[in-house]
């Protein structure tokens, strides 16, 4: 009897949950993304922005001095797969979003496909920003619809090989411009003891990278449906090229961004690491040891004599749907993206390197860094971010995707299975995942 | 962590019970047994201790010996330096950060305290219609994991505009199931109805009652209430990151959270992450050590009758 009843109380209990949850979802109140009017409001005007960028309450409290109608007040918290992203899906869902966010560009067509993200085209000046940007982070944020814009664009993270400049000196061995070049150049590195690179096995944006540099994209949407192309020509010789390389054990394969991985390079047992403009500082405190030892050169090209370049990483400032003001959003999100001082202090505070042709010239990524020997580094990523293809789409369920890819991964740099084996079957997953979320694709 | 932290000092309750019972044939346990038993504890204390250890070391490290250096053992001892770095941080947040917790652990722990010691009390001392049902729907309440109710908070706060307030944090930390269910069965245990009555015809009131003689009697239970309530309150991290957009409401888990997320590309967090964690376990620890000896002493006194 008294089993009965407790179990009749938790049943009760469990169902009053249900209906709690069940009506407040019901209360979705967005409403798609609509260009029609952007027009500036009457009188002064608050703004909220969320962000996780360190040091961005002082480049706002610039705007605010110099703007008293329209006052942007920054809200934070952890960066955006750790959570931010999911409290902006519940706030849509609740209709307390802020004004503005923080969206990388790998999670902005997540959000495009919930309707969370208001299109600024109509709003003064924003399509003409087109030509301030460097062109690639302008497809990131218009889906290459021309007369639509979702967010704008603020940091990149376009690739190059950092490299032991003193090691490949001392040991007479060419600096790798191919990547034939580059496998050639692993079996001297290992003859030597060391290897010249290390895998990640959980980066999966990095192996986008190299796929987007070779050409492919792993995503495509023509209006209405998805495809979804892990497999393509493309991603599959990149999968390969890495697999022979793991299979040869011309690669490391430690696990990123653990103590391990640091020391690896900190003790020179690591050449070189394929990475974006942003990654200049995690050298540079991940191996405090090889100061000044290292330089930085354009990717290895897989044809001699291309210079394509891939990217990693990289986010924009989105308004959402609900923001009662967008006409002063999309200002403040233009002044933050586009003026030498909003991005001098960004580049400053968190090591942003800008989406803007403009921020490339700025003062403090001309000069030569210490820990690279003197050399100038960002002149090379500023010719990279140049020769970023334009054509590398997002799906809207990355986290999945990486998530799944890195499962993969993770077997194929212990010996189970391939890395193409998990591309095929992150490809299949994909589909379920997108098919699950009532998201037309093609198969 | 949350779950696993309470569940320490329900160990010695056992423990010092049997111990007492079992004291004299302790000499004829084998010492075989006895070492097993003792390996089996030193080697759990080393788990334990080990990451604490961990933490200490590679906080008190500067950041060019972080990696370079034997992770177990001090190289330079910048410890001092380092937390006062951190303290100058943005203007120090991490204080904030600290009071917050403090605020939001503190106080919703005592009066998630209070409000628990009372339901208990009445479950257990007044017959009414219903109190069975009322207990096991409370009871239910302790199957339902508080992360599961963030989300729907969350919704029900937006429609009052009480998100990203500090009351969204406190006042879902004053519900405690468990407390309620530790101090019925407490005050049914300890609190005789004699004692209720004969405060009653000495004219005293029902709430009068309650605060000068039963809280006394149940102050044990009360004590393990607020301990559990303060760490589950200190370490609840799901509902201030949903809950929370303003960096000055954090608690400290969240706040070392958010910067942990940013460590590949502001590098120079990762120290103040180590040192903030290290610190941030200090309340903890003269929490439980000042409340222990109350702890222990209540449960033996219970136990004797």
């Amino acid at each position: 009897m008294q089993i009965k009843k407790r179990a009749a109380a938790v049943a009760l209990l469990t169902a009053a949950t249900v209906v709690l949850t069940g009506c407040a979802s019901g209360s979705t109140t967005s409403s798609g993304g609509d260009a029609a009017a952007c027009e500036p409001s009457e009188g002064k005007v608050d703004l909220t922005f969320t962000t996780w960028i360190p040091g961005m309450e002082e480049v706002v409290a610039v705007w605010n001095e110099e703007n008293p109608d329209v006052q942007v007040k920054v809200q934070t918290g952890p960066n955006g797969n750790g959570g931010t992203y999911q409290n902006f899906f519940n706030q849509l869902k609740a209709g307390n979003a802020p004004d503005l966010g923080q969206i990388e560009y790998d999670a902005l067509p997540n959000f495009r496909v919930q309707d969370g993200l208001m299109d600024l085209a109509a709003c003064e000046g924003v399509l003409d920003a087109k030509a301030d940007f460097v062109d690639w982070t302008w497809g990131q944020v218009n889906f290459g619809e021309d007369d639509a814009v979702y967010a704008v664009p603020q940091d990149a993270g376009p690739m190059a090989m950092f490299y032991r400049a003193d090691l490949f000196e001392a040991n007479n061995i060419a600096i790798p411009t191919t990547w034939e070049e580059y496998a050639v150049a692993a079996e001297a590195v290992r003859a030597t003891g060391g290897y010249i690179t290390n895998f990640s096995q959980s980066d999966i944006n990095q192996f986008a990278g190299f796929v987007w540099q070779a050409g492919g994209s792993w995503f495509e949407n023509d209006g209405d449906n998805w495809t979804i192309d892990l497999t393509s020509p493309e991603s599959v010789k990149v999968a390969d090229y890495w697999q022979d390389l793991i299979d040869r054990d011309l690669v490391s394969t430690n696990p990123p961004w653990t103590d391990e991985w640091n020391n690896a390079y900190n003790t020179g047992s690591n050449w070189t690491w394929n990475s974006a403009a942003w990654g200049a500082n995690s050298i540079a405190s991940g191996a405090p040891d090889t100061s000044g030892n290292w330089s930085v050169a354009l990717s290895p090209q897989w044809a001699a004599g291309d210079n394509a370049a891939g990217n990693w990483g990289g986010s924009s400032t989105a308004v959402f749907t609900g923001s009662k003001h967008p006409y002063e959003a999309a200002q403040f999100a233009l002044w933050l993206n586009t003026s030498d001082e909003a991005l001098t202090m960004l580049n400053k505070s968190a090591n942003l390197y800008p989406a803007a042709k403009s921020g490339l010239e700025l003062p403090a990524l001309k000069e030569g860094v210490e820990f690279y020997g003197g050399q100038a580094i960002y002149d090379v990523f500023a010719e990279a971010s140049g020769h970023v293809s334009p054509d590398f789409i997002w799906g809207p369920t990355m986290t999945q995707v990486y998530n799944d890819t890195s499962d993969g991964f993770k077997g194929a740099v212990t010996g189970n299975g391939t890395l193409s084996d998990a591309l095929t079957s992150a490809q299949k997953s994909t589909i379920d995942a997108l098919e699950a979320q009532s998201i037309p694709v093609n198969k | 962590m949350s779950t696993l932290t309470p569940t320490i000092p329900a160990k010695p309750a056992r423990g010092s019970r049997s111990t007492e019972a079992k004291a004299p044939r302790a000499q004829r346990e084998s010492p075989f047994a006895r070492a097993s038993a003792m390996i089996v504890m030193a080697v759990f204390t080393l788990y334990f201790l080990v990451p604490i250890w961990w933490l200490l070391v590679a906080a008190s490290k500067s950041r060019s010996q972080f990696n370079s250096t034997n992770p177990l053992w001090f190289a330079d001892f910048s410890l001092f330096e380092n937390i006062g770095n951190l303290m100058a941080y943005r203007d120090g947040v991490y204080l904030k950060w600290m009071l917050n917790s403090a605020l939001y652990a503190g106080g919703g722990a005592l009066v998630g305290t209070i409000i628990a010691g009372m339901c208990g009390y009445a479950l257990a001392k007044y017959n009414f219609p219903g109190r069975e049902l009322i207990f096991n729907v409370v009871l239910g309440g302790v199957l339902v994991p508080a992360t599961a109710l963030a989300l729907p908070l969350f919704l029900i706060f937006s429609q009052i505009s009480l998100t990203n307030t500090f009351w969204s944090v406190f006042l879902p930390s004053l519900v405690s199931p468990f407390g309620v269910y530790l101090a019925r069965i407490y005050a049914s245990a300890s609190v005789p109805d004699e004692l209720i009555e004969a405060a009653r015809l000495d004219g005293a009131g029902e709430l009068r009652t309650f605060f000068t003689v039963s809280v006394r009697m149940m102050v044990p239970a009360l004590v393990t209430v607020f301990l559990f309530q303060f760490v589950a309150i200190w370490n609840n991290f799901f509902l201030p990151l949903i809950m929370l957009r303003d960096e000055t409401l954090f608690p400290v888990t969240l706040g070392l959270y958010a910067w942990n997320s940013q460590v590949n590309q502001i590098p120079v967090l990762r120290d103040y992450v180590l040192i903030g964690a290290l610190l941030s376990i200090i309340p903890l620890i003269i929490i439980f050590l000042l409340l222990q000896r109350f702890w222990r002493n209540g449960l033996s006194a219970g136990s004797v009758k």
